[in-house]
C-alpha cells in the first residue's frame, strides 16, 4: 500500500477540513471556556458530526456505520487537533468504537446505533495512577450471579460526566501490575454505585475520578475475553494512539502555520521578523520534525487496518514521535509570537494547553520509548 | 496494477532472488572495501560479489525502474517497491553502490539525449563505469554557482582549466560530470554542464586524507582538458537546471543514511559491550533511555523514507522535499554514531587494533559528520526548505 492517501481518503479529509474550520474552530473552543460549559464541548456539534457520517466512521456497515478505516478516522482527527475543536469523536468514536467491536451482539446493539446517531457519548475508564499505567489495574470485577459486581477507583476519565457509557478496565484475575486477568467491561453511566467527581483541565476539557462501588453487570457487558482484556486492550490503545497521533499532528500543523503566518507579517528592526535566519532554520527544523511524525502516523494507521501484528510498535513509534514533533511546535509557536504569544487573548496559548493534555494521555514519548525497548529486548 | 498480479510478481521475485542470490550476498558488507562500485578498475572482493552484480544488471535490477532500454529493469513503482521489499526480506546486498546511477542517471533520463542515454546509461546499470562529480571548487561550496573552472570555446570542442576539490573518488572514477564556466557574464547562467573521461590527457587528481584517516576524496587538476561539444547534457549555459536537478538526487540518496544506516543496530552495540541488570536490562539506564528515544526517531523516519519514496514516484512529492530529507536523515546518522560510540565506551576508541577491526567504529562515527556537509550542507537545506516550502522572505 503506498504511504499517501489515496483518492476516497482525500475527498473524506476535504470534507471534514470546511466543515471543521467552520463549525469550530478555536473561537468555540474559547466561547464554550468562557461560558463555563460543563460538557466542554457541544452537543450540537457532536449530532453535526453524526450529519457527516463521522461519529459512526469506524463502526461496520452492518451495524449501520460506514465501516471505514483508521487511515480515514486518521483524516478527520487532523482537522479536529488544526483547530482544537472539542468533541467526544477520539474516545468515543476511536476507542470506544474499537472496544465494542469485540463486545456480544446485545452490548453492540445497545451502543453503537446511539454512537453513530451522535447521541450516545462515551469515556474511557483505563486508568488508576498519575501517569499512563494501563496494565496497573486494581479495580477488581467478581463473579456474581451470571454477571459481575465492579469495586474500584479509576482516574483521569475524560469527558465522564458528559458520557452515557464508561468502558471500564478491572481485575478479574492476578495481582494489580500483570497484564492477564484484566477484563473489560462496557457500563452505562447511570448505573447504581457508579459516581464521579469531575474537574476542568488545563485545556479546558473535563476528566472525572470515577468510583465503582458494587456496580453489578451482567455477562453480556464484558468486551472481548474475561481474564484476557488486555488484546482488546492492546486493540482499543493502538487505536487510539494512532488516533490521538493523528490529533497531534494536526495540531502541530496548526500552531506552526499560525506561527509562520506571524513571522511574515510582524516586523522588527524594519524587516519582516520571518526573514532572520534564526527564526528560519528552527521553523525549517520544525517541519522536517512535523513530517517525519505525519509518516510514523500513517504508517501505524495503515497497519493497523491491515490488522498487521506491527500495528501496535507502529503506533507506539507515531504517539512517541508525534508527541516530540508537537511539543517542539507549540514551544517554537510562543516563542516565535513574543509577548503577544503569552496573552489569553491570542489563540496560540491554547494550542499549547491541548498539546499537554493529548501528549500525555495513552502514554507520552518516554513510556512508549521504554515500551519500544522492552519489545526490543533491551 | 492489479494486487493479484503484484503478488505474482513477489512470488516470483522472491523465488529469482533466493535462486540468484549468492548466500555471501545477503550479509552487510563488511567494511568500505566491501562495497561494489563497478567501474574499469572494479576488483571484486569475492567471486560472489563479482557474480551479483553481474546477475542483477543482466536483469536491469541494479536499476529496476529505469526503461528497460536503456539497461534498467523497467518496473513500476509498484514493483520496484516489491523489489525492495523482497531484497531486504533476504538481506540481499545492494549489488551496486554508484553515483551513476543515484545521481548522473536520473540527470541523463531527464536532460540527456538520445545519443547520450544510450552510450552511458547501459554501461552504469551494468557497473562498467564509475563516476565522480566535480561541482565543488577552493571558492565555490555553499555557494556553487560561484565556480570558477573555465571551459573555453574552440569550435567543435571545449579547453578546460581550473581545479575541483572534495571530487570524492576522483582517483578511482573512470568518467565525470563536470560543472563548468562557460560564460562570466552570468552567475547561474553562465554554467554548463559536461561529460568527460578521467583517463584524458590534462585531468591529474590528488587525494585528500580525512580525520577519519581514509583518502575517499582528492582535489582534482585541469590543464587544457578537451572535450568535444556533443559531451554537454542540456544546452550550453544552462548546466544549473541540470545540476539542481542532479543535487535534489543527491541528496535523496545521503538521506538514506538515516534509515539504510547499515552495520551495527545501536541496542545490539550497547548490550554486547555493557550487558544487561538484574532485570535483564541493558545495564546503563540513562543511555537505555537515550537509545530508546533514538530508536524511536530512526523508526520514524524509515517510515518517512518510504513514504517519500512513494510520493516521489507518484508525482505528489514537494520538488523541496529532498532537501528535507537529506537535513533529517544525516542529522539522524550522526546521533546514531554517537551513541554507538557512547554504547562502545573505551573499546571504541582503539584506532589500529586488530579487535577493533582497524579502528571501524571511530572512523565510521568520524565519517559521518560529513554527511551533513556533503551534498549541501545541514545550513543549506534549511535556508531551502524555509524558502521554497515554508515561503519565508530572503533575508
Ligand atoms: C510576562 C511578560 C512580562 C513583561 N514585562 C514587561 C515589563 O515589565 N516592561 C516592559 O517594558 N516590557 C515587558 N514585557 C515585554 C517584553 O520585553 C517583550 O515581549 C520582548 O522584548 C519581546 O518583544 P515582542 O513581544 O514585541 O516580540 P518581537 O520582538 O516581535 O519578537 C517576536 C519573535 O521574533 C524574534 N526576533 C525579533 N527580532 C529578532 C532578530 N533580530 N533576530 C532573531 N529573532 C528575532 C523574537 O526573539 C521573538 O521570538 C513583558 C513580556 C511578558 C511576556
Ligand atoms: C566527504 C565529502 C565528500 C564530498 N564529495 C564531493 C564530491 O564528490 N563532489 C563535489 O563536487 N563536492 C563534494 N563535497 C563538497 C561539498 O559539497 C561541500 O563541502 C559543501 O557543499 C560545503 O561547501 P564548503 O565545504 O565550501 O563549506 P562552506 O560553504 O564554506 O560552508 C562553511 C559553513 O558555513 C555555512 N554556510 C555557508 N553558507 C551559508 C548560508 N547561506 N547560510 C547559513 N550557513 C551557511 C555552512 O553550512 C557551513 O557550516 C564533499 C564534501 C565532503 C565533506
Amino acid at each position: 500500500m503506498p504511504m499517501y492517501w489515496n483518492e476516497d481518503q482525500q475527498m473524506l479529509a476535504d470534507s471534514a477540513r470546511p466543515f471543521l474550520a467552520d463549525k469550530a474552530p478555536v473561537s468555540h473552543l474559547r466561547a464554550l471556556r468562557d461560558e463555563g460549559n460543563a460538557d466542554g464541548f457541544s452537543r450540537d456539534l457532536w449530532r453535526e458530526f453524526a450529519d457527516m457520517g463521522f461519529t459512526g466512521l469506524l463502526v461496520g456497515e452492518e451495524d449501520g456505520g460506514l465501516g471505514l478505516g483508521h487511515v480515514e478516522a486518521g483524516g478527520v482527527l487532523e482537522e479536529i487537533g488544526r483547530n482544537l475543536s472539542p468533541s467526544p469523536f477520539l474516545t468515543t468514536s476511536v476507542g470506544a468504537v474499537t472496544a465494542l467491536k469485540s463486545g456480544s451482539p446485545a452490548a453492540r446493539q445497545a451502543w453503537l446505533p446511539g454512537i453513530v446517531a451522535g447521541e450516545t457519548v462515551a469515556a474511557l475508564a483505563l486508568e488508576e495512577g498519575a501517569r499512563h499505567r494501563p496494565h496497573r489495574v486494581a479495580t477488581r470485577a467478581e463473579r456474581s450471579g451470571n454477571g459481575f459486581r465492579i469495586d474500584g477507583a479509576k482516574s483521569f476519565t475524560v469527558q465522564a460526566q458528559a458520557s452515557d457509557l464508561l468502558i471500564v478496565s478491572a481485575r478479574t484475575a492476578g495481582g494489580e501490575r500483570e497484564a492477564d486477568g484484566i477484563t473489560l467491561f462496557a457500563i452505562p453511566r447511570s448505573a447504581p454505585g457508579v459516581t464521579l467527581q469531575s474537574e476542568m483541565l488545563v485545556d479546558s476539557g473535563h476528566a472525572a475520578r470515577v468510583v465503582l462501588e458494587g456496580v453489578e453487570v451482567d455477562g453480556d457487558a464484558v468486551l472481548g475475553e474475561v481474564d484476557r482484556g488486555s488484546d482488546t486492550l492492546g486493540h482499543v490503545l493502538s487505536a487510539l494512539r494512532a488516533g490521538s497521533s493523528a490529533e497531534l499532528v494536526g495540531l502541530a500543523e496548526g500552531a506552526s502555520g499560525m506561527t509562520l503566518s506571524y513571522m511574515r507579517e510582524r516586523k522588527q528592526f524594519d524587516r519582516i521578523i520571518g526573514s532572520f535566519q534564526a527564526l528560519q532554520h528552527r521553523a525549517a527544523h520544525l517541519y522536517c520534525e512535523i513530517e517525519v511524525a505525519r509518516a510514523a502516523t500513517l504508517k501505524a494507521q495503515q497497519l493497523l487496518d491491515d490488522g498487521s501484528e506491527g500495528a501496535h510498535e507502529a503506533a507506539s513509534v507515531a504517539k512517541a514521535m508525534t508527541g516530540m514533533a508537537s511539543a517542539l511546535a507549540v514551544q517554537e509557536a510562543i516563542q516565535m509570537h513574543g509577548g503577544i504569544g503569552m496573552t489569553d487573548e491570542h489563540d496560540i496559548g491554547f494550542f499549547m494547553k491541548r498539546q499537554r493534555v493529548l501528549a500525555e494521555m495513552f502514554g507520552d514519548a518516554d513510556f512508549h520509548a521504554e515500551a519500544l525497548a522492552r519489545a526490543a529486548g533491551y | 496494477m492489479m494486487d493479484q498480479q503484484l503478488d505474482s510478481f513477489r512470488r516470483e521475485t522472491r523465488a529469482w532472488l533466493e535462486e540468484n542470490c549468492p548466500p555471501e550476498m545477503r550479509t552487510p558488507p563488511k567494511s568500505d572495501a566491501d562495497v561494489c562500485w563497478g567501474g574499469r578498475k572494479f576488483q571484486p572482493s569475492s567471486p560472489a560479489q563479482a557474480e551479483w552484480l553481474r546477475v542483477m544488471g543482466e536483469r536491469g535490477w541494479t536499476v529496476p525502474d529505469w526503461p528497460a532500454e536503456y539497461g534498467g529493469g523497467g518496473l513500476s513503482a509498484a514493483e520496484a517497491k516489491v523489489l525492495r521489499e523482497e531484497m531486504a526480506a533476504l538481506g540481499c546486498r545492494n549489488p551496486l553502490q554508484s553515483f551513476g546511477i543515484s545521481m548522473l542517471g536520473p540527470a541523463l533520463l531527464k536532460y540527456g539525449t538520445e545519443e547520450q542515454k544510450h552510450e552511458h546509461l547501459p554501461r552504469i546499470a551494468r557497473g562498467e563505469i564509475r563516476w565522480c562529480q566535480g561541482y565543488s571548487e577552493p571558492n565555490a561550496g555553499s555557494d556553487l554557482a560561484s565556480l570558477a573552472t573555465r571551459a573555453e570555446d574552440i569550435g567543435d570542442h571545449f579547453l578546460i582549466n581550473g581545479q575541483k576539490v572534495w571530487t570524492s573518488y576522483a582517483d578511482k572514477a573512470d568518467m565525470i560530470f563536470c560543472l563548468v564556466r562557460t560564460d562570466t557574464s552570468s552567475k547561474q547562467g553562465g554554467i554548463s554542464f559536461l561529460l568527460f573521461d578521467m583517463e584524458q590527457e590534462g585531468v591529474s587528481t590528488k587525494p585528500i586524507r580525512l580525520i577519519s584517516g581514509y583518502s575517499p576524496f582528492c582535489e582534482t587538476f585541469f590543464d587544457d582538458v578537451k572535450v568535444p561539444k556533443s559531451n554537454v547534457v542540456g544546452e550550453i549555459n544552462k548546466g544549473w537546471d541540470v545540476a539542481k536537478y542532479l543535487l535534489g538526487h543527491e541528496r535523496e540518496m545521503i538521506s538514506g543514511m538515516g534509515s539504510r544506516g547499515g552495520g551495527a543496530s545501536v541496542p545490539d552495540t550497547a548490550l554486547r559491550h555493557l550487558g544487561r541488570n538484574e532485570d535483564g536490562r541493558l545495564d546503563d539506564p540513562v543511555l537505555r533511555a537515550r537509545i530508546a528515544l533514538f530508536e524511536v526517531r530512526s523508526r520514524a523516519f524509515a517510515a518517512m523514507a518510504e513514504r517519500f519514496i512513494d510520493t516521489l514516484k507518484a508525482g505528489k512529492a514537494h520538488p523541496a522535499q529532498p532537501s528535507m530529507m537529506k537535513y533529517f536523515g544525516t542529522e539522524l546518522n550522526k546521533q546514531r554514531h554517537e551513541l554507538l560510540m557512547a554504547a562502545g565506551g573505551h573499546d571504541a576508541l582503539e584506532w589500529d587494533s586488530e579487535g577493533s577491526n582497524g579502528g571501524a567504529a571511530p572512523r565510521a562515527w568520524l565519517r559521518t559528520k560529513a554527511n551533513s556537509i556533503e551534498g549541501g550542507t545541514s545550513e543549506i537545506q534549511l535556508n531551502i526548505i524555509a524558502k521554497r516550502i515554508l515561503d519565508l522572505p530572503g533575508g
